[in-house]
């Protein structure tokens, strides 16, 4: 199945902004973290299609995965 | 009341009414910055330092700030920045929150910081600031932590907090305590090139939603630190969201989270879910 994957901030380094990519179906997030060599630590926030997700969230086809760094200082 | 607001209708000139004449109206009714300035706008007379806000702002909009009072949570970076364009702007009272004081490090970001003021509580500073800049607008110092016992009496009337905090458990606690008392709260957090804003009113959770799983993660500014534009950015973006909240609430960005890449100048919009607010 084909995801979208957002990545955003400090994320991009060495990845990508913005990619498709093929995943066996049943995939959950976690799975795309360790595949992209993103540590859970760093991906604080998680949206599937806008809505709030978490590491054990399975995707779908076509879904868009967004995937956020923690922000913190004010 | 009645000859005070003839005298300033007198003097005004399309309806604004120079500096030189509010200070002449202080000394012959024997009045506060802060009750003539009232007493102005009630009147329908826009004091001068207003001017460039208006057709942006109506007279209306401008007394409504006026009689709002807002709580910055946090005088450091993003707090510095709110409180001084919330006094601008022309917020009638503004609580400032904040236990700590000012060192040299923080010379780099929070415009309140100045050699003169090192050393010297945040919210101290702020109070000298915001009565040099106007001092029609009350602010209430607080030098102390926000905590489940003390927030209650603190937020008590505020009609909306500011969340200019440094970190993402305190800013929970935040969220929970502006929830309890039904307080719309703007949310602002930078690292680095990135920011995020978010806005929460009584009955949504974008804001608890967005930091849940940042809880026991350490925000990426411990890697990067605060360079001056983040905050002066999305303070500014927090301010314009209290404005319209104030003012108006019907372009309100709730339901919706920014996410800001000051590096590559891009801005992402997430749309959590939420319907908006009824109220809105």
């Amino acid at each position: 199945m084909n995801i979208t994957i957002n990545l955003f901030a400090t994320l991009r380094k060495d990845r990508f902004d913005s990619a498709r990519q093929e995943y066996p179906s049943g995939t959950n997030v976690r799975h795309v973290l360790s595949i992209l060599l993103i540590p859970e630590s760093e991906a604080a926030i998680i949206f599937v299609n806008g809505r709030h997700a978490e590491p054990d969230s399975e995707l779908r086809d076509g879904d868009a995965l967004s995937i956020f760094p923690p922000i913190g200082g004010g | 009341m009645d000859r005070l607001k003839d005298y300033l209708k007198t003097h005004a000139v399309n309806d604004v009414v120079q500096q030189d004449v509010l200070n002449e109206a202080a000394m012959r009714f024997g009045l506060t910055h802060r009750l003539l300035e009232k007493a102005a706008l009630e009147s329908g007379v826009l004091p001068v330092r207003y001017q460039r806000n208006r057709n942006t702002l109506s007279i209306e909009q401008q007394l409504a700030l006026f009689q709002s009072r807002v709580a910055v949570v946090g005088c450091g970076g993003l707090g510095g920045y709110l409180i001084e364009e919330l006094a601008r702007l022309g917020v009638g009272t503004i609580v400032a929150i904040d236990p700590d004081k000012f060192e040299e490090h923080n010379l780099n970001r929070q415009i309140l910081c100045t050699l003169e003021t090192i050393g010297s509580p945040k919210v101290a500073a702020a109070a000298d600031r915001v009565q040099k800049i106007n001092p029609a607008v009350t602010l209430v110092p607080v030098r102390q932590a926000l905590d489940s016992g003390n927030a209650p009496a603190i937020l008590r009337g505020c009609d909306i907090v500011a969340d200019a905090l440094d970190s993402n458990p305190a800013r929970i606690d935040l969220a929970a305590y502006c929830a309890e008392q039904s307080i719309p709260l703007v949310h602002g957090a930078i690292a680095g090139w990135y920011g995020q804003v978010a806005v929460q009113f009584p009955g949504e959770d974008t804001v608890i939603n967005l930091l849940n799983s940042c809880r026991d993660k350490t925000g990426i500014e411990k890697e990067f630190g605060n360079p001056p534009f983040a905050p002066a950015f999305v303070a500014s973006l927090q301010t314009a969201e209290v404005c319209k909240i104030i003012t108006s609430k019907d372009r309100s960005m709730s339901g919706r989270v920014l996410f800001i890449d000051l590096k590559d100048m891009r801005f992402e919009e997430i749309r959590t879910g939420c319907p908006p607010h009824p109220l809105l």
